[in-house]
Parts: structure tokens; C-alpha cells; sequence
């Protein structure tokens, strides 16, 4: 068995001023080196809560972390972010430099890297994310979807081995999301990365690994995303919309047609669409 | 409303005053601002505006964006010269009423305080047309950095300096979104007696402050995780570099302070 990267022990967390209710009710979690989790479920689940409680933005009540085995406490806290890159929601609330270029190199002049290195991580990390044209540009001239990418830079450039994605295409139209989930998707393989991405997007869920369910601060489900979205209908009381495929066996279903159980892809639908009509 | 707006405004360009050092503009244009107070004749005068014209030909930039810069301006220089006309007192006397007067000594003095007007107008329109906002931000911190011996807080200063200059746009832009809801539910902006016009900016003013403190906690968390600390031990991506065009422009002033010592009466 693998070691895990991350290690979330019995985490609870009471946010100040509410007593009636936890954030996080004894969540325990284990995270592996390469593997994209998607964790998932309506609002005020959880979700960010537990995002923020990974790399110590906010303390848990009770419980432990551990990341590579090292447990997060105020003594290690900035080596743990060191390692664990975050993109948030509002693409220009987390833009802090005044051009793309300054905005990437932030981090890195945090971390007292030297200049010549941070020049060519600069550059290295926005060649990745296809944004090296738009180096000194400002970024009331960019897109959403751009200033994502950028911010992505910003985390990539300081090489951390997981990146979280809090809700990070959730302000994004169609194609701006399309192109980050790419982006991610790509930096992935490249490095052998660690994503964990909170989502209410169904297409960023599907290149998940594993999809944990979150419902009032507990994880109450996990599974493949196959696994998790063939469940259907239940997806939508969890907040979540439903894969096209299963949109359409639903409509299917309802118009008399004998539709399988299992979660097929869109390919698999299509095979199946075909083949299905042969049999007639 | 914030196009006509020139003082503070930035237009990209590649002349030589484009490419000086931040620091040797910025210097140079405070320092301006000190030496015209040394002229005192129209010799002097002269000198300065040769100067000023000649400083505005090399950025390339249309004397329509500095005489622009002038006009919202100008009532206040139009009263400020008119009560030094009125009340100057001295040479040759043209017209007397009442407690005013015209007279030589005062029209000269009204054409001095005009010039004087216009030539730093002129001269820091010229500094902010030619310089980014954030190259200026850079060159402000460098030259705070000697009050840091005295605890003045230099980093923080210029990071707060360059995240306010980033989110002008941003605000606008949410201003501009705002007012355009706020009309939409029926808000009339600019209508009525000051009264009405100042309870209309009401609904505009405390959602835009609402919304700066949620960015306010957005930015804190998003710096917080890419490991800001603080100034201590941080590098910087951006540096200033000091050449032969900048040593040019310091000299360049000392020659015009020489000058107008010997031709000032």
C-alpha cells in the first residue's frame, strides 16, 4: 500500500459564533502522490472548510493533519504551503501583482527565490499554461478564464507537489473552464501532481480518480466517478448536475426504452445507442 | 467621466523620457517643482518653459494630453492669478477702485503665478504620462527605503501602493456594474438638489464597500496561501536600472539650477 501524502485524522471544525452546527464532522481522509480526488456536494457542505484546513489557513477544532507525514502546526505551516498550491474561486480577488508576470513571480519573491530563477520560472510557468504572450499585461485586460490560468501559473511556478482547486472554475463560462480543467489536466501528467479539486462541475469531476461525496461536513460517499454518477437522480439532491450520458438514458427511460444501470461515458452511450438499435 | 481624466493617466510609449529610471523621473520632477520657485524674471521664466517644451518634444507625446491636463484646472489658476492682479500693489498703477487695483507689479506677478501654474502641471503630467503606475510604485519604495532605519514601514507601503493601483480597474469597473443595477431597480444618479444627489450615492457607496471588504478577505487568504509573510526575506522580480540617460537627466537639472541662479534677478 502507498503512503499517503495527506492524512486528515477525525478533522472537526466549529466555525466561530456557531455553536448548533460543525463545518467538518470527523472527517477522515486519506490523499495519495498523483492521484486527482474531486470532492464534491451542495453548498455549505463543507467543501471549502476542508480545503482550507489542508494547508492551515484555518486550524481544525479537534483532529490532526498530516502532510508527507509531517503534521501541520503553527511551527510547520509554511512549509506545508510550500507544498500545497491553492487556486480559489474569484479569478480577480486572488490576483495580487499588477501585470501577469509580477502576479506568477509573487510567490516565488515570498520564498526569497533568487532573481535570475525566478525570471525563468516565470517564463517556464507561463509557457505552460499558454499565457507567455500576455506576460506584461494587466489583468482588467484579461479574461476570467485567463486570469485562472494565470493564477495556476502562479502556483505552478513554485512547484508544489498537490495543487487544491477551490471551486476555481465555478465563475468561469463553458470555454474558460474547458481550457483550465486542460491546463490542470496537462500539468498533471507532466509532474505527476497531486489534484484536489472542489467542484460543482460534473466535466471536472469525471477526470477525477476518486469523487468524495461531502454533505453537512461529512463525507458520506466515495467512489470512482463511474461509480458515483450512476447514481442519477440522487446527484441532483446533492447538488449536483448530471452527466449528459445519464441525461439522456433518463429521458430514454421515461419515453419506455430499457436502458442499462451503469454509468457509461459518452462514447459508451453512443455504442450502446447503436448496438441497442441493431438488436431491434 | 474618468477618460477626461489625464492627470494620472498612463500612455505607453518608446521615447527617451518613456525609458528613464522611475526614480530619476520622479526625483526630477519634484525637484522641478523646487526650482521654479527660484525664478523671478521673466529670463527665468523663459528658461523653464524652453526647458519644459523641450523635456515634453523628446516623449513624443501631442501637447494636446498636457494642455487637457490643464483644463480642469483652470478656474482655480484663473482665480488664484486674479487675486494677485487685484491685490498686488507696486510700479505704475493703470486702474484703482474701490480696495483693488491693476498695476504693473501686479500683472506680472499674475503672468508668473500662470506660468508657474502650467509648468508643473505640465511637468508632472509629463512624469505620470510617461511612467506605468507601477514602475512609480517600485521607485517610491526605493526611495523610502532609507526610512526603514527609522522603522517606517517601506515594504508594507509599497504593497499596499501597487494591490491599490492593481484594483483601480477593478473597482471601476464594479462601480460602473453597481450604479448600472442600482439604475435598473430605479435609483436616479446625478438628478435633483445636492440633498437627493448625495442620498442617491448612498446605495452606490456601501454595497462598493461591502464588496472591498470581501475582496480585502479574498486577497489576504489567496497571498496568505502562496506563502506571504511579510517583507522579510523576500526577493524581488522587478528591478530598476540606473543608466547613462538617467546620470544625463541629473545633470541635465543641475546645469538648469546653475542657470537660473545667474539669470534670476
Amino acid at each position: 500500500m502507498k503512503t499517503p501524502l495527506i492524512e486528515l485524522n477525525n478533522i472537526t471544525f466549529k466555525y466561530l459564533g456557531e455553536d448548533t452546527k460543525n463545518a467538518l464532522n470527523n472527517v477522515s481522509l486519506n490523499i495519495y502522490p498523483g492521484e486527482w480526488v474531486a470532492l464534491i456536494g451542495h453548498n455549505g457542505s463543507g467543501k471549502s472548510t476542508l480545503a482550507k484546513t489542508i494547508n492551515g489557513l484555518i486550524a481544525p477544532t479537534s483532529g490532526e493533519i498530516n502532510v508527507k507525514g509531517e503534521e501541520v502546526t503553527e511551527a510547520t505551516l509554511w512549509d506545508v504551503r510550500r507544498m500545497i498550491g491553492m487556486v480559489f474561486q474569484n479569478p480577480d480577488n486572488q490576483f495580487v501583482g499588477s501585470t501577469v508576470e509580477d502576479d506568477v513571480a509573487f510567490g516565488l519573491e515570498n520564498q526569497g527565490v533568487p532573481r535570475d530563477e525566478m525570471v525563468a520560472r516565470v517564463k517556464d510557468a507561463l509557457e505552460t499554461v499558454r499565457m507567455e504572450d500576455f506576460a506584461i499585461k494587466e489583468p482588467a485586460r484579461l479574461s476570467g478564464g485567463q486570469k485562472q490560468r494565470v493564477a495556476i501559473a502562479g502556483v505552478i511556478a513554485l512547484r508544489p507537489d498537490v495543487i487544491i482547486l477551490d471551486e476555481a472554475t465555478s465563475m468561469l463560462d463553458p470555454q474558460g473552464r474547458q481550457e483550465v480543467i486542460e491546463t490542470i489536466r496537462k500539468i498533471k501528467e507532466d509532474s505527476n501532481l497531486t489534484v484536489i479539486s472542489i467542484t460543482h462541475d460534473i466535466d471536472e469531476a469525471a477526470h477525477a480518480n476518486r469523487v468524495l461525496v461531502m454533505r453537512e461536513g461529512e463525507i458520506i460517499q466515495e467512489g470512482t466517478p463511474a461509480e458515483i454518477f450512476s447514481r442519477g437522480e440522487e446527484l441532483i439532491e446533492l447538488g449536483l448536475d448530471v452527466p449528459f450520458p445519464e441525461k439522456l438514458k433518463a429521458a430514454l427511460k421515461d419515453r419506455g426504452m430499457s436502458v442499462p444501470d451503469h454509468y457509461l461515458t459518452e462514447e459508451g452511450m453512443v455504442d450502446w445507442l447503436w448496438t441497442s438499435g441493431l438488436n431491434k | 467621466m474618468m477618460n477626461k481624466l489625464i492627470l494620472g493617466r498612463y500612455i505607453p510609449g518608446d521615447s527617451i523620457i518613456h525609458r528613464l529610471d522611475p526614480r530619476a523621473k520622479l526625483v526630477a520632477s519634484f525637484y522641478f517643482i523646487g526650482i521654479i520657485f527660484l525664478c523671478n524674471n521673466f529670463i527665468s521664466f523663459g528658461a523653464m518653459f524652453a526647458f519644459t517644451i523641450f523635456a515634453i518634444l523628446l516623449s513624443k507625446i501631442s501637447l494636446r494630453f498636457f494642455i487637457n491636463g490643464v483644463k480642469p484646472l483652470i478656474w482655480l489658476i484663473l482665480f488664484t492669478v486674479l487675486l494677485q492682479v487685484m491685490f498686488s500693489q507696486g510700479g505704475e498703477v493703470y486702474f484703482k477702485w474701490w480696495i483693488f487695483s491693476i498695476s504693473e507689479f501686479g500683472i506680472k506677478n499674475g503672468a508668473f503665478i500662470f506660468i508657474r501654474f502650467v509648468l508643473i502641471i505640465f511637468m508632472s503630467t509629463l512624469l505620470t504620462l510617461t511612467t506605468p503606475p507601477l514602475s512609480l510604485s517600485d521607485a517610491i519604495e526605493y526611495l523610502l527605503r532609507p526610512l526603514k532605519t527609522i522603522k517606517f514601514p517601506a515594504h508594507e507601503i509599497s504593497l499596499m501602493l501597487s494591490i491599490a493601483l492593481r484594483f483601480v480597474p477593478t473597482l471601476m469597473d464594479e462601480t460602473e456594474k453597481i450604479m448600472n443595477a442600482q439604475r435598473a431597480r430605479g435609483v436616479d444618479f446625478g438628478e435633483g438638489n445636492l440633498m437627493q444627489k448625495m442620498k442617491a450615492i448612498v446605495p452606490l457607496l456601501i454595497p462598493l464597500f461591502v464588496s472591498s471588504f470581501n475582496r480585502a478577505e479574498d486577497l489576504a487568504i489567496a497571498m496568505e496561501a502562496r506563502g506571504y509573510q511579510g517583507g522579510e526575506g523576500r526577493t524581488k522580480y522587478r528591478v530598476l536600472h540606473w543608466e547613462l540617460p538617467d546620470t544625463v537627466v541629473v545633470i541635465a537639472f543641475a546645469l538648469l539650477t546653475v542657470l537660473l541662479v545667474f539669470i534670476r534677478s
